[in-house]
């Protein structure tokens, strides 16, 4: 994207980049990290992580300061993510994850909306017309990755909200 | 039994017979000996066995070596018998009946009676000990041709003999350390007398000097010792001695405790106090229970200990409240500081400065940055700018 990433203050303030061991001023400092990653994933439209990698990348690695978070430090910011749902360890020995900028149920609220908005109940789509369609260049849902889409349409379902069909080459959806 | 040497029988030329009794069976330990029924000779330097039929077989074991012996009485078809306990083998022993044996001790089995007599000249012969007086030119023949001087330092006996005489040069040595350290002592006590006198005549002559004078001396003479120091011998022991101890503390830790900004570390009041007291030393126990009285005394300190488990004496009216918001200043007003940093600033040791900043820390109201440059206090801007 052409917008540059804006960073919060905490990016500059050394003791980010240090867990807190006072439990109030950790469940602060934990929060804003959450909130950091996920908004970083968001602008770079970052759907896996590598912890390892990560830790590199200038989330966790601030170059200015010259501080760099732990990875024991990362364990426990995905961690906090996981609890919210928003993140999902691909490993057992949790060196790659998932990561979910917006939980499945708020993209398929999402989804949901445009839909009843452009009075398309009732019909069906593909699952390539929703995430690469035209119609849906401007949403935010537009380039969603597929096992995304998919979860986000599984939880319309389970709502009763949405079916999903299977057709002769791929899947497809339909809303109510 | 591998305490026993071949011998030829004879006596040698100071060695005297004492006494000989036929019909005794040695025992190796608690077992029966691989020999036959033979005489037992004692003599005033050796314990002789001969085989009643075969004069060739003879053995003998040397005095030197008995440690004690007993009486063990006779049972049913049991004979009476004297345990003989005996010192380690020497190594450079002259060839007996037994190359080795699992026992210290042998007995004298008394087929034929005779074992009263035998245990009472026995006994004699151990108090008086005349091997010792009048050694046989060949007492154990070993052949180390060790037997001019005074006394035979051979074996086990020698090594034995010389251990004991160092024992006694240290006992001398001690005791008379032990003699100086007293007299030490006494002077220490004259030492303070002194001071005390010194300390009386200013009170009396205050007017001649000046009051800044006066204050320094005084501090002279608090830096070489306490004038009462309590005691356990003054005080007894238990809470009361803690008690008097505790007061005292109270009143010479006053000043110190308020040129450091209120706060001493344990250890730090530990080295004070001793030195203060000169001789009449404190233990570490004794201090820390003094300390624990401050409260239940009413005075003005109190001992603390950190979460760290560091203690600490400090003035009651040091509140924690004024701590925090000391190191909360003095941290924004730096923007961040480390330990060192903030030791110097107040003029306090690093670990009670870590302490207060820990402490801050532990009330939300400073957060860290630990890096490869160190542990560094920051304004909790976390919990301040949320």
């Amino acid at each position: 994207s052409i917008m540059t990433f804006e960073w919060p203050w905490q990016y500059n303030f050394p003791p980010f980049f240090t867990l807190q061991p006072n439990a109030d001023t950790r469940q602060k400092q934990l929060a804003a990290w959450s909130s950091l990653v996920l908004s970083y994933c968001r602008h770079h439209r970052l759907y896996t992580l590598d912890v390892l990698e990560a830790q590199e990348s200038p989330v966790f690695n601030n170059k200015n300061t010259g501080r760099k978070l732990s990875t024991e430090a990362i364990q426990v910011i995905f961690e906090e993510l996981r609890k919210k749902g928003n993140l999902e360890w691909m490993d057992k020995n949790k060196a790659r994850c998932l990561i979910m900028w917006r939980r499945p149920e708020e993209w398929g609220k999402l989804i949901y909306q445009w839909v009843s908005k452009n009075g398309m109940m009732n019909s069906v789509f593909t699952l390539y017309e929703l995430s690469n369609g035209d119609d849906t260049e401007s949403e935010e849902f537009h380039g969603l990755e597929d096992w995304l889409l998919l979860r986000s349409l599984q939880a319309l379902q389970t709502e009763g909200k949405a079916e999903i069909i299977t057709m002769n080459d791929g899947k497809g959806v339909k809303f109510f | 039994m591998d305490r026993f040497v071949w011998s030829n029988g004879l006596l040698e030329m100071n060695e005297t017979l004492v006494i000989q009794q036929r019909g005794v069976r040695l025992y190796d330990g608690d077992e029966k000996a691989k020999l036959d029924v033979g005489t037992a000779l004692l003599s005033t330097h050796r314990l002789i066995w001969r085989d009643q039929k075969n004069h060739e077989c003879c053995i003998a074991v040397p005095l030197s070596q008995v440690i004690f012996f007993e009486e063990q009485a006779a049972g049913i078809g049991k004979s009476a018998k004297i345990v003989i306990h005996l010192h380690p083998v020497s190594p450079n022993k002259e060839p007996g009946p037994y190359q080795n044996s699992k026992y210290s001790h042998i007995k004298l089995s008394f087929k034929e009676h005779g074992q009263i007599e035998f245990y009472r000249r026995l006994s004699e012969e151990m108090t008086r000990r005349r091997w010792e007086q009048t050694p046989a030119s060949q007492a154990i023949p070993t052949g180390t041709g060790t037997q001019a001087g005074r006394t035979r330092a051979v074996g086990i006996v020698g090594i034995e003999r010389k251990l004991e005489e160092k024992r006694k040069e240290t006992d001398k040595n001690i005791s008379e350390a032990f003699e100086d350290l007293s007299k030490l002592m006494e002077k220490a006590k004259e030492m303070v007398e002194l001071s005390k006198s010194i300390a009386n005549k200013i009170k009396e002559k205050q007017g001649d000097i000046t009051e800044d004078e006066t204050i320094r001396f005084k501090s002279y003479l608090l830096s070489m010792g306490i004038a009462n120091p309590v005691t356990r011998e003054t005080h007894g022991s238990g809470t009361h001695y803690h008690m008097q101890l505790a007061k005292q503390l109270g009143d010479m830790l006053l000043v110190p405790l308020q040129e450091r900004g209120g706060m001493m570390a344990l250890t730090e009041v530990y080295c004070l106090v001793n030195r203060a007291r000169g001789m009449e030393l404190l233990s570490p126990e004794d201090l820390v229970n003094a300390c624990k009285m401050f409260e239940s005394l009413k005075l003005p300190l109190r001992l603390r200990v950190f979460d760290s488990g560091v203690m600490v004496v400090q003035l009651q009216s040091h509140s924690e409240e004024e701590m925090i918001a000391s190191a909360l200043d003095n941290v924004t007003e730096k923007g961040s500081l480390t330990s060192e940093e903030f030791a110097k600033l107040l003029g306090l040791s690093v670990l009670l400065a870590k302490e207060r900043l820990l402490l801050a820390e532990k009330m939300g109201h400073l957060c860290r940055d630990d890096s490869v440059e160190g542990l560094r206090f920051y304004p909790n801007l976390f919990i301040s700018q949320a």
